[in-house]
């Protein structure tokens, strides 16, 4: 599943796309997530995987800016720490 | 004072049918940000349900949906064999057994709605707007939800029909009877939009056109939500706006493909997805 969180608004587009099906459940995206904005939940169908937690999910554009510098090279945590891949943000 | 926003409460028994033979009775509870839902399924058929207005209390709201439905089929609440409760309000709803999220609901209900052919199912709520993509057995594969933003949302539409002075229900076929469609209003903000529409009615635009300008506005902002995800056929529309052709007929146009026919109210869809994971739920149960 390509679980989509974010929101859309007059200043753009912002959503984390997380494959739960690349997942493979080790939860390191939440460990390194420094405002914890990635946790580790159980969806619908049992699985456990992560999520955008609710208190985030509206204002995802202020609580990741901390990790994506203006300029220079950028390394998200979360995408660096997921092994398979399973992390794409769209702005 | 005529509220035109105000839609009508209703009720639905199936007839000729009857719960007494059955092995599962299954409930689904809805909880929404604007209406709530209870939907009763024996068998995995639809048997029961209602749609009244959300309170500010989803326990009393869930309560007040849940003894409408049941009112006047014999049933009790102790009949249920499992009780699930989607929505806004489903982790606030004291009997249920389980609480599961609406965007696994609705893909479930749209595929029990729709048939199992449908690919893509698009949510318009009260105060939230999900696009979905599910599998032929309504497994969710792929979603997105905007709840930031009250564009492409009931309460919207709600607001519209409060200042254009129009009945809800009859938003959508005012809407084409204009000369010509006029282009959509900019804004997507309900609130910017609705100044917008207020200074088309002062300029003397025909209501009716203020309305199709409004409905062509939501549809493409629901469209530019559909396109992000990748529509792919067949395509059904779930909840309550899925009743105002003013905007599905809009949408489909500008997506190219036509929306499928539901087999019941669109607007339970949710709460008969609710009530079949229950079903499934009870069966585990009795096998483990």
């Amino acid at each position: 599943m390509k679980a989509n969180y974010g929101y859309k608004d007059g200043s753009g587009e912002f959503f984390i796309t997380i494959d739960t099906d690349k997942c493979n459940s080790c939860g390191d995206c939440a460990k390194v997530c420094p405002p914890k904005v990635i946790v580790m939940i159980t969806n619908d169908y049992d699985e456990v995987v992560p999520a955008v937690a609710e208190e985030h999910r509206k204002k995802i554009k202020y609580d990741c800016a901390p990790c994506k510098p203006m300029s220079g090279p950028r390394n998200l945590p979360c995408v660096v720490a997921c092994k398979p891949t399973a992390i794409v943000h769209s702005w | 004072m005529v509220e035109y926003w105000r839609w009508k409460e209703y009720r639905w028994t199936a007839p000729d049918a009857d719960w007494k033979n059955a092995k599962t009775i299954s409930c689904g509870i809805d909880v929404g940000s604007v209406s709530s839902q209870a939907v009763i399924m024996t068998d995995g058929n639809l048997y029961a349900y209602s749609n009244m207005r959300t309170g500010s209390n989803s326990p009393d709201s869930a309560r007040r949906a849940l003894d409408w439905a049941l009112e006047g089929t014999g049933l009790k609440q102790e009949n249920m064999h499992f009780i699930v409760g989607t929505g806004y309000g489903r982790i606030n709803i004291p009997f249920a057994n389980k609480a599961i999220t609406e965007i696994a609901c609705h893909a479930r209900g749209a595929n029990f709605m729709y048939g199992p052919t449908v690919r893509t199912v698009l949510d318009m709520g009260g105060q939230d707007c999900k696009a979905i993509r599910c599998d032929e057995k309504g497994k969710v594969t792929a979603f997105l939800m905007n709840d930031k933003c009250a564009a492409g949302t009931g309460r919207g539409m709600e607001v519209f029909a409060d200042l254009l002075q129009v009945h809800i229900e009859e938003v959508g076929d005012l809407s084409f009877k204009v000369d010509k469609e006029p282009p959509p209003v900019s804004s997507t903000c309900v609130v910017f939009a609705k100044s917008e529409a207020s200074a088309l009615l002062r300029k003397g635009v025909p209501k009716n056109e203020v309305l199709a300008a409004y409905c062509s506005a939501m549809a493409h902002r629901v469209f530019s939500l559909l396109e992000r995800l990748g529509v792919e056929k067949d395509f059904g529309i779930t909840g309550g706006i899925s009743k105002n052709k003013g905007v599905v007929d809009r949408l489909t146009k500008e997506l190219g493909i036509t929306s499928l026919t539901p087999r019941y109210d669109p607007q339970v869809a949710g709460g008969v997805g609710a009530a079949l994971f229950a079903k499934s739920l009870v069966e585990k149960q009795r096998a483990g």
